[in-house]
């Protein structure tokens, strides 16, 4: 028997519009009621939540572990446990590891190294592809089984236009979405960051937002063809937010991703041939950081997901050409969209809850998202009002790629609580 | 470890972060270095003790010869290291490069390297004073300041001339560092070549973007003609090169039509019957050669005016007109 009982904090709960001072009790995983002064019992652990923030736990869709072939950069384990420290109850990790993870032996792998690490729940994406070669469908039905809860090929594009349809068409038998980095490699591939006048001054090649557009474009056809479900992922274009929004009008089933990144930094953040803001898709134009926003506020982007990708120091202290694309972002997204998405007024904060936990569980049909009772006992405790400063240094990733280091952010974690443990607190 | 302050600061990595006064000094104490080449003997002590590394990470001739008659001839100890090439040697990350060069107290580096930013990337992580000798697709300033010497040389101050740069401007560092430099300077400057590799991004630098050549030579003073690699047409950006020179291709038969003379530049090495015909290229407004002379001279001044020189002191300090 575990119980927990969390006092007089503000719980914000979109899943049943519920904002206000409220006692949460956590009894053996699940949530077992909300109320106002409610009493613990003697095996009860109290937690005093006042002046603090208590939400349905924080799940990230887009993350990559390296775990298995690129341990140096980050594992299952230290995934999990950054994660946690993030304020995330839950990760989807992508199958772009080596070998990918493309059948349903490595799906149990991913989810069995997650259960062990006993942190973050860990939920296996699988590729739609064999081998993530772009050529014929993975064993999407075995993978599923195996405990996979959305395929994707990401990392790379999927090319060809009719696999893609067979995708969104042969994963409708399970329920679970497609989701697709759309990019046309054909415009972009040897690019290293926006094209645009920051491109041209700095003697990069760029990756222009039509390589982007094209693809989202395809894709939302495609759904619209076959019925399917398209997940977008780490939407970067105006073109893109607005071709989402007229799509969902129509009633295509479509959900899509924005990033902390790609909401708070714009291609300037480059300048200096800085890699730490190397990304793919690339930061793009204040215009386009503006249509990202204004898609988060107004849902056509229902998801915000990190797209955490760690690298090791060594990848990243090189010419900008030679360096790999990401940055990681599990341990800094919750202060970040705090203090740059709520702080400057783009959403609110049960907006945020919405984008962050309940909609994300809902697209990927993931345990949590809300403290309703029977829920999972995955709850997320922070401080909306504590700054701290971002320390590389002090991550609990392997990794420390930020462009964000140094920067004073308000709104700091307190307690991750998964499947009714504390996992994490400070 | 401080740094003497410079007219330059530490390093020379482009001409965008210079201004107009710190390209001027560039120039103008280039002008009594020129004479020292001319001399029989060929060596001024202005930068003896110091040790400089060429560390040429791409295949070049013209530049880095150059460098090091400049070097040379201001007495300084010089080392060459060259791969052309992959961006590491033997493996060795450029990071770990610099460190061990450094190791080695040196003071200078002059490096060229394929990767846009490498130049940067080094100057950032080591004390000594480091000179941008080409870098990717981004900079070489040396060469665009040895070219607005030869240009002022001809046709007197740069202020109001119209300069046209012709060919791969997309994949230029020539053409970058003649853009800003030029603008800087008072200068207007035109871009021309197939769209695919002057693409309409051109025009937000201030520059006048040309897709004829005819255009260009109506509208220039001077052309500054690039070599096209052989690479584009393999690329796809140019079908053929037949096709390339019978299109943008600098011929006489073109300039005839100009309404005045056009001065005629190249940084190097030409491809003949490409982007430039053998008449042209020999021709009475070429400036091709002075090019090359120039180059050392401004190099002289680059390096002088790192190690701690100052314009006004040049002339005495190489020994006015020496024997």
């Amino acid at each position: 028997m575990s119980k927990i009982l969390l006092k007089g904090g503000r719980v914000v709960d979109p899943s049943q519009t519920l904002d206000g001072v409220r006692d949460v009790r956590l009894v053996d995983g699940i949530v077992a009621e909300v109320g106002a002064d409610l009493d613990g019992s003697d095996d009860t652990r109290t937690v005093d939540c006042s002046g603090l923030v208590v939400t349905p736990g924080l799940i990230d869709v887009h993350v990559h572990l390296r775990e298995p072939g690129e341990e140096h950069k980050e594992t299952i384990e230290s995934g999990a446990r950054s994660a946690a420290a993030g304020g995330f109850t839950a990760v989807c990790a992508m199958p772009n590891t080596n070998p990918p993870i493309d059948d349903p032996a490595a799906v149990g792998y991913v989810a069995a190294q997650g259960r062990r690490a006993g942190a973050a729940r860990v939920y296996p994406v699988g590729c739609i592809s064999v081998g993530r070669a772009g050529e014929r469908l993975a064993l999407v039905g075995e993978m599923v089984e195996a405990g996979a809860v959305a395929i994707t090929d990401d990392g790379n594009p999927v090319m060809d236009s009719g696999l893609m349809k067979l995708a969104l068409q042969y994963a409708q038998t399970f329920g679970i979405p497609v989701a697709d980095h759309p990019e046309d490699i054909t415009l972009s591939a040897r690019g290293h960051m926006n094209a645009g006048l920051m491109s041209t001054r700095l003697g990069l090649s760029g990756k222009p937002n039509a390589s982007e557009d094209i693809h989202i474009v395809r894709d939302l056809l495609l759904a619209e063809l076959t019925g399917g479900h398209i997940h977008l992922q780490h939407v970067s274009t105006r073109f893109g937010v607005e071709s989402i929004r007229q799509a969902k009008a129509r009633g295509v089933h479509v959900t899509a991703e924005a990033s902390p990144h790609h909401l708070i930094l714009t291609e300037e953040a480059v300048e200096g041939y800085r890699t730490d803001a190397k990304m793919n898709p690339p930061l793009r134009s204040p215009e386009d950081r503006a249509a990202v926003r204004e898609g988060v506020a107004d849902g056509t982007l229902d998801t915000i997901a990190t797209d955490h990708a760690p690298h090791h120091y060594d990848e990243k202290e090189a010419a900008f050409a030679d360096a790999p694309f990401g940055i990681v972002g599990l341990e800094t997204a919750l202060g970040l969209v705090l203090t740059h998405v709520v702080g400057e007024g783009v959403i609110d904060l049960p907006t945020m809850v919405e984008r962050m936990s309940c909609h994300p569980a809902r697209t990927f049909r993931l345990p949590g998202g809300s403290l309703a009772s029977e829920s999972a006992a995955d709850v997320t405790v922070f401080d909306p009002i504590a700054t701290w400063t971002v320390d590389p240094s002090a991550f609990v990733s392997k990794s420390r790629n930020t462009p964000f280091g140094g920067w004073k952010l308000k709104g700091r974690v307190r307690y991750t609580i998964v499947n009714g443990q504390v996992v994490f607190e400070q | 470890m401080s740094e003497p302050i410079t007219a330059l600061g530490k390093d020379l990595i482009g001409l965008e972060p210079l201004t107009r006064e710190q390209i001027l000094s560039i120039l103008d104490t280039a002008e009594p270095f020129k004479e020292i080449s001319e001399r029989r003997i060929k060596k001024v002590p202005v930068l003896r003790g110091k040790t400089i590394v060429n560390l040429f990470f791409e295949a070049s001739t013209r530049t880095r010869v150059s460098f090091e008659f400049a070097e040379k001839r201001l007495s300084a100890d010089t080392v060459n290291i060259s791969s052309s090439g992959s961006s590491v040697v033997k493996g060795e990350t450029l990071v770990d490069t610099a460190r061990n060069l450094e190791a080695m107290r040196i003071d200078m580096v002059v490096i060229r390297h394929g990767a846009s930013g490498a130049a940067r990337f080094l100057a950032e992580r080591i004390p000594s004073n480091v000179v941008n000798a080409g870098d990717g697709s981004h900079e070489h300033p040396t060469q665009a300041l040895l070219d607005m010497l030869t240009i002022r040389d001809h046709l007197g101050d740069l202020e109001g001339l119209k300069v046209c740069i012709v060919g791969d401007v997309l994949h230029s560092r020539v053409a970058r560092s003649n853009i800003y430099g030029l603008l800087k300077m008072g200068a207007e400057v035109g871009v021309c070549g197939p769209p695919t590799l002057v693409p309409r991004g051109f025009a937000e630098l201030g520059c006048t973007v040309f897709t004829r050549v005819e255009d260009a030579i109506q509208w220039a003073d001077a052309l500054n003609v690039l070599r096209l690699q052989l690479e584009r047409m393999q690329g796809g950006y140019v079908p053929s090169l037949r096709e390339y020179n019978r299109i943008w291709g600098v011929s006489s038969e073109r300039l005839e039509r100009a309404p005045k003379d056009i001065l005629i530049l190249h940084p190097g090495p030409m491809n003949r019957g490409v982007e430039i015909d053998s008449d042209v290229a020999d021709g009475p407004h070429s400036v091709i050669l002075n090019q090359v002379t120039n180059g050392v001279a401004v190099r002289m001044a680059v390096l002088y005016l790192l190690a701690g020189g100052r314009p006004e002191t040049a002339e005495a300090a190489k020994g006015g007109a020496g024997s």
